[in-house]
């Protein structure tokens, strides 16, 4: 499984909503523009949100000897990903399943797909830490996975799901490469100022009561949600957000 | 349900276990479940529907609050509804039931942290917020704050399955129930254990922005699968109006039409928009009242409005 991939890379976050999949597509586009070959996996089956923030719906899944070929960003076949709503014939039909089904679904994804060779495999995950979560860490036990980055925003209500997410990773003995805080402070596209919608400094005090590195804080820059497909490192490469993804890349190759 | 039930390694020409020919067909012959079926111990009702049917008698409205999408103020919304349904009228109970296994945050919102649960002859009490508001949530069970609750499917559904026979909430006027994202386990368990319990339906949260509609347009989908009624959308977070020079922007872009298009294109009825208000996440992380912190702020009558809304949609 995954013989031919170098660095396994998990997004988590038990909180919903707070931007494990854009932080998941943005560290794929930016480690792409950087050259490396990326792998893209979307495990969260009952919401899966890659297919729509890279454009790639409609697109279908084929199949080669080896497995599933992976869905493709670009003709230099840089970037593949993987995603349960390539399999899904309606884009609004939902997916009714219990845990065994969904745990059968994401052993499949970790087993069947034929990526190639691959520099990063970044998985995003749904939130909770219940079926599908064991799931990738049980299979992950095989293979070296270099670590979790987590994902939060600022509030008390995310940060208290987040250390459950957190003890998670510990208690599975996955390593912890560090805090990403989303949703930090929205710049007035008016009068400039800067207000703190959802508080602030929660990531840094995270960081520091538990002793894991804050990777970055990630303003609210509509910009970037309506980015779609395009990496914030091109098209906005002055920005925060830019920024921010560019130092998270460097203290993952770093540590992995 | 209707049709025949055949298990997969049932003999050929089995009967279905629901047929009354069930343990007595020629095809039953040396079947190993032939003594079971011949008693007619699988016809009977699930006993745990039955059980929760009891329970929750007492229960005038049963809602359930949904998403496909986290992170858009489920619970946020339950604990607004539930304060705003209780403030309302001092004689009217009311109960917040959180089925969020893995990430409750009732305990938070409502401002019982730290609360513990108790035991009594007829179930568990719930913890009190005000006289007339109740809440119960796996987060009073925890021991600590960092405390994940690990657990598969299974494990999740004997919990629910508690939560609704084993807790003593005594003569309810609203059981609201807040649920995580997604459309598995603990939705499948809620809508099955309350199948018979006359459940009024289920109000829908979601955020403007298309990312968030395409889960709760998954959602929509699996209350139409399992026959739950929709009272309808709430669009949350829409509009920012900032404190400083009062011009309102949308943070969460309605790209696609927001949450009012999507329910003219899927015919369910719209409750209405919360805005996006800085206090009311403060008021949520410190867990107090908005309703008498931040008595002018716009989510208040917004709040009101769509309460209405929802008994509207649920006499129909």
């Amino acid at each position: 499984m995954l013989e031919n991939v170098k660095h396994v890379i998990l997004v988590l976050s038990g909180k919903g909503g707070v931007g494990k999949s854009t932080v998941s597509t943005q560290l794929a586009l930016t480690l792409k523009e950087k050259g490396f070959k990326v792998g893209l996996l979307d495990i969260d089956l009952c919401g899966p949100s890659v297919p729509y923030l890279l454009q790639l719906e409609g697109k279908d899944v084929h199949q080669c000897p080896q497995g599933w070929v992976p869905v493709y960003t670009d003709a230099g076949q840089k970037l593949g990903v993987m995603s349960i709503g390539f399999l899904l014939d309606d884009r609004n039909s939902s997916v009714v399943w219990r845990g065994p089904k969904k745990t059968a679904m994401v052993k499949q994804f970790l087993t069947d797909v034929y990526w190639g060779d691959l520099d990063y495999l970044i998985i995003d995950t749904p939130p909770g830490t219940s079926d599908e979560h064991i799931t990738v860490m049980e299979n992950l036990k095989q293979v070296k996975c270099d670590g979790a980055v987590i994902v939060t925003s600022p509030q008390e209500v995310a940060i208290e799901d987040v250390r459950k997410e957190i003890t998670f990773c510990k208690k599975t003995g996955i390593p912890i490469i560090g805090i990403v805080e989303n949703m930090s402070g929205f710049v007035c596209p008016n009068c400039t100022e800067c207000i703190n919608i959802f508080s602030s400094g929660g990531g840094s005090a995270l960081s520091n009561l538990l002793q894991i590195p804050l990777l970055g804080t990630l303003p609210i820059d509509p910009n970037v949600g309506a980015l779609l497909g395009k990496a914030c490192v091109v098209d906005f490469p002055e920005s925060t957000a830019a920024k921010v993804f560019h130092q998270i890349v460097d203290a993952i190759s770093k540590e992995v | 349900m209707s049709e025949v039930q055949v298990p997969n390694n049932a003999p050929e020409h089995c009967p279905g276990t629901q047929s009354d020919d069930a343990g007595k067909a020629s095809a039953c012959a040396g079947c190993p479940n032939q003594g079971i079926c011949a008693s007619g111990a699988v016809k009977g009702p699930n006993p745990d529907i039955q059980l929760v049917k009891e329970r929750l008698e007492q229960v005038q409205n049963k809602i359930l609050i949904l998403s496909g999408k986290g992170g858009v103020g489920k619970s946020t919304v339950t604990a607004m509804l539930s304060r705003s349904l209780a403030a309302a009228d001092a004689n009217r109970n009311v109960a917040v039931l959180d089925i969020d296994i893995c990430g409750p945050s009732q305990p938070r919102l409502l401002g019982v942290l730290n609360e513990q649960v108790h035991q009594s002859g007829s179930g568990w009490s719930p913890v009190y917020v005000e006289d007339n508001l109740s809440v119960m949530s796996i987060g009073f069970l925890l021991g600590s704050q960092d405390a994940a609750v690990i657990w598969r499917g299974p494990k999740k559904n004997g919990m629910i399955k508690q939560f609704l026979c084993e807790v003593d909430w005594g003569n309810l006027d609203f059981l609201l129930m807040d649920t995580p994202p997604g459309t598995s386990d603990e939705h499948l368990s809620a809508s099955t254990y309350l199948s018979e319990a006359n459940l009024s339906g289920a109000v829908i949260v979601t955020t403007p922005q298309e990312v968030a509609l395409l889960d709760v347009r998954k959602e929509i989908d699996f209350c139409k699968k399992v026959n739950i009624k929709i009272l309808g959308v709430i669009e949350n977070m829409s509009g920012f109006v900032c404190p400083s020079c009062k011009v309102e922007s949308e943070i969460f872009k309605a790209n696609t039409g927001g949450a009012r298009k999507m329910c003219e294109d899927l015919n369910v009825p719209f409750l209405g928009q919360l805005p996006l208000d800085p206090r009311i996440a403060r008021c949520c992380d410190e867990g107090k009242d908005f309703i008498t912190e931040i008595p002018d702020s716009p989510a208040i009558k917004a709040i009101n409005l769509i309460i209405e809304n929802i008994l509207k949609s649920i006499k129909v």
